[in-house]
């Protein structure tokens, strides 16, 4: 059993102290899902352990149960030898745990030494409360020079770049004595010279004592800096590693390691005419990318990648709502170019948003409103709606959707999640789509209406439109695309074919290197 | 009507009916009248600030509007001698002018509502005093434009032509808000401007459109306030006129977070307004008190709508929790 292999001190780790941090048998469930199963770890003095798992293997529960921000339904929490069965966010940060997230906590606004103390001002003037500015130079100062900031205290931290910033929290976090200081996916916007930098400043925390936690996609940095890696895997340690034993076909065997239940095989397409081709789609998340794919009538391409590799940025580009930095578009070969999302829907480009409460429906309109919206003018005579006609669409896609719902009158913010998904669709299905993009369609859906989708979605590919699908969801991607394309840092890694289907090749094209036995499509 | 409307609908008759015992000249034909008439202008104006209210945004320059559009249109037809028909197509198109520099300045650069109104008030007010040379406009003695006076004006059966108008407009608005394919996309966009965009509306058309129908309505407002005072005196006239507007709105159940309202809300809304200006004077409350009897009464309004919706919602989620739980009972 994995605990086993984790309280094996291996011999690069032999010298660290006795853990100061013990996590034994958590368990997180949510509705429908179990996030954390039986998670124990145990976290030692100057320690550097990599967290490696696939989107959804429950990293982030982990990450939120140590902040302190939910609790686990069952497990302990042991700090110094106490245990307790949650933490509070007060109490995480007693315990010297501290975070460094994606999104920075930082105010663009002040300087670095403001930032660091930020909340916690060392104060003079009795009640007048003015901000020690002298000795706020003066706590932060030594903790620059710790870390081999190339910056002062009173830098603004406008000026600083991403990989800086980073840095301005650990400062903050080492203000606060951390002794964990949890790093999540610090690298993944970073260039690789600010990569080494930070590399760098985790080696020093360790040799400070510091502990540390890092979660990354990009395994060679893990190789690099971590003394032990824990794998996740649908919530469960999938398998843990010593120092020697770091190597990334490892960690990705781990990362994977079930075998799926065979999915039901989506029956191949005829190859159809392309009907959306993209050559070098940039979008501002990537710059340096550019995306180049056609996708053909008839077929279900799923698009797989990791969080952050550019995939719903290149939806929204293809949807009119994000600029496109540069590159070319063409529908059934003709040259696109949407500027909006009306010149898209205009040429049959739909998208089903990630975000289905902020852009996919409107929750406060009735159902029959959100399918008709997009195609208004079509359910009218001169320019007033026709009741009768929306009540026609509406009521048949309710029917060929089944979407649960009292009536057609119905505030849409009262149905299920997955039925608001399905009036989603219907907007769309209600009119012709040439090319459908369906990004993470299935996102908080329980399983029943993801399998209603599924054919939802398989039918539309059936009559000839050709669908994109963005998902994170590996059973999802290999389960019902025809070919896999998958996207790294702003570009298509890899397409696979159904015969290449499998979730190690698309994650290690996810992380960037080659897939076994892939043809360059 | 929904609830709301029919809410505020009893409070006006339950209002006029207490004004009416303590005083019962509020009764008489010629109160009434005067007081519809003053309905009549202010709605005017009132129904086109709610479709800015609707996208989420504000109108603040209509009073400004108002003064300038009132010299300009006293000048053309009584000192340039331009025909009134003409005068008031251009006062008209200068309303869809503004309406169109608002939108613009809003969707396309992006500028905050408040501001960019904000700064139509104070520009739109220094024109019109800069253009009469801050004299009031007025008729000359004995000048008469019998058919321009008798349109807007006059009354037919003791009925101002103002509420006439008003009458003609709300039920033009009214369907091209809770009817027309416009309607429908302005309250998607005030709901939620992005899922409306990702539905493929022009979002930025639609909310232009809207600070041109109320440039338009204003425009039109205005030469009816022209005509109703017949002098105009650049610095003062119209002042405020927008804060009435909106107060009309918020009273009529808008929310200034866009998405919500109805034509038939703002119209009872400025009905009210003008019943307690109407019942400030009648019932011998110091005339100074004007603005202080219209805030408290519109706070307490807004205060009431709120609290009560908030306990419904609470209500609706109590009884949707409940629903959650297996139906076991026999129907």
């Amino acid at each position: 059993m994995t605990s086993a292999t984790m309280t094996h001190s291996a011999p690069a780790t032999a010298e660290t102290a006795a853990p100061f941090l013990e996590l034994s048998g958590l368990r997180k469930a949510y509705p429908g899902v179990l996030a954390l199963d039986d998670f124990s770890m145990a976290v030692s003095p100057g320690e550097v352990i990599g967290i490696v798992g696939e989107n959804g293997a429950g990293k982030s529960t982990l990450m939120k149960i140590l902040g302190g921000v939910i609790a686990p339904d069952a497990g302990t929490i042991a700090i110094d030898g106490v245990p307790r069965r949650a933490l509070g966010v007060a109490e995480s940060i007693a315990a010297g745990i501290a975070f460094v997230h994606q999104e920075l906590n930082l105010f663009d606004n002040l300087d670095v030494a403001a930032n660091v103390l930020i909340g916690r001002e060392p104060r003079r003037g009795g009640w007048l409360r003015l901000v020690d500015r002298e000795r706020q130079r003066a706590i932060v100062a030594p903790i620059l020079a710790r870390l081999g900031a190339s910056f002062g205290t009173d830098a603004p931290l406008a000026g600083l770049s991403l990989a800086q910033r980073q840095m301005v929290e650990i400062a903050k976090a080492l203000s606060l004595d951390a002794r964990l200081v949890i790093l999540d996916e610090p690298t993944s916007s970073l260039p690789a010279s600010e990569t080494d930098k930070l590399l760098g400043v985790v080696a020093g925390l360790k040799a400070h004592g510091v502990s540390v936690i890092f979660i990354t996609h990009r395994l060679h940095e893990v190789e690099i800096v971590a003394d032990r890696v824990i794998a996740l895997r649908d919530g469960r340690t999938a398998g843990a590693l010593r120092k020697d034993e770091i190597g990334r076909d490892r960690m990705v065997r781990l990362m994977v390691g079930r075998t799926l239940a065979a999915p039901e095989a989506a029956p191949a397409p005829a190859a159809g005419a392309v009907a959306l081709r993209a050559r070098g789609v940039r979008t501002s998340a990537h710059p340096r990318g550019g995306v180049d794919l056609d996708l053909r009538r008839g077929e279900i391409l799923g698009l797989a990648g990791l969080v952050g590799s550019g995939r719903s940025e290149f939806a929204r580009a293809l949807f009119g709502v994000d600029p496109m930095v540069s590159g070319e578009l063409e529908i059934d070969g003709r040259p696109f170019k949407p500027r909006s999302a009306a010149d898209a829907v205009a040429a049959g480009v739909f998208l089903v948003p990630e975000d289905r409460k902020s852009s996919g429906v409107l929750l406060d309109l009735p159902v029959a409103h959100n399918i008709t919206l997009p195609d208004l003018r079509a359910h009218s005579r001169g320019f007033m709606v026709s009741a009768a006609m929306e009540r026609a669409t509406a009521e048949a896609q309710r029917r060929s959707l089944s979407i649960k719902a009292p009536n057609l009158a119905t505030e849409t913010a009262l149905l299920s999640g997955g039925n608001q998904q399905k009036v989603v669709l219907a907007k769309w299905l209600a009119m012709s789509p040439r090319a459908m993009i369906l990004d993470e369609p299935t996102r908080g859906i329980d399983v029943g209406a993801k399998a209603e989708i599924y054919r939802i979605v398989r039918a539309l590919a059936a009559s000839g439109v050709a669908v994109l699908m963005i998902s994170s969801d590996m059973e999802e991607v290999i389960g019902v695309s025809h070919r896999i394309a998958v996207m790294h840092r702003g570009t298509i890694s890899g397409i696979l074919g159904p015969e290449d289907f499998g979730e190690e090749n698309i994650l290690l094209l996810a992380i960037g290197a080659a897939a076994k036995g892939n043809r360059a499509a | 009507m929904n609830k709301k409307d029919a809410g505020l609908l009893a409070l006006i008759l339950f209002v006029g009916a207490v004004v009416a015992i303590l005083n019962p000249r509020f009764l008489l034909p010629i109160n009434i009248s005067n007081t519809s008439n003053l309905v009549g202008l202010f709605g005017l104006s009132a129904i086109g600030q709610a479709f800015v209210i609707i996208t989420g945004g504000i109108e603040l320059s209509v009073g400004s509007v108002i003064a300038l559009v009132g010299v300009l249109f006293v000048d053309f037809i009584a000192v340039e001698g331009v025909p009134w028909p003409l005068a008031f197509a251009a006062m008209l198109a200068l309303g869809v002018a503004i309406g169109t520099v608002h939108g613009l300045l809003v969707t396309r650069l992006r500028m905050q509502p408040f501001v960019v109104t904000l700064c139509g008030l104070l520009i739109y007010r220094g024109a019109a005093r800069f253009y009469t040379q801050d004299a009031t406009a007025g008729f000359g003695f004995g000048q008469n434009f019998p058919t321009l006076e008798w349109l807007t004006a006059g009354r037919t059966y003791g009925v101002p032509h103002s509420v006439v108008a008003l009458a003609i407009v709300a039920t033009g608005m009214w369907v091209v808000l809770h009817r027309s394919v416009f309607g429908r996309h302005l309250y998607a966009v005030g709901k939620n401007e992005e899922a409306a965009r990702y539905s493929g509306i022009r979002t930025g058309r639609v909310v232009v459109a809207a600070y041109v129908i109320c440039g338009a309505l204003t425009a039109i407002s205005a030469v009816f306030f022209a005509m109703y005072t017949r002098s105009i005196s650049p610095a003062s006239h119209g002042n405020f006129y927008e804060l009435y507007a909106i107060a009309a709105a918020v009273l009529g159940g808008f929310s200034l977070k866009g998405g919500e309202g109805s034509v038939i809300g703002v119209v009872l809304g400025t009905i009210l307004l003008q019943e307690l200006q109407n019942l400030v004077n009648l019932l011998g409350i110091p005339s100074s008190l004007n603005f202080s009897v219209m805030g408290g009464v519109i706070l307490a309004g807004v205060l009431v709508d709120g609290q009560w919706s908030r306990f419904r919602e609470r209500r609706r989620a109590v009884g949707a929790a409940s629903t959650d739980q297996p139906i076991t009972a026999p129907k």
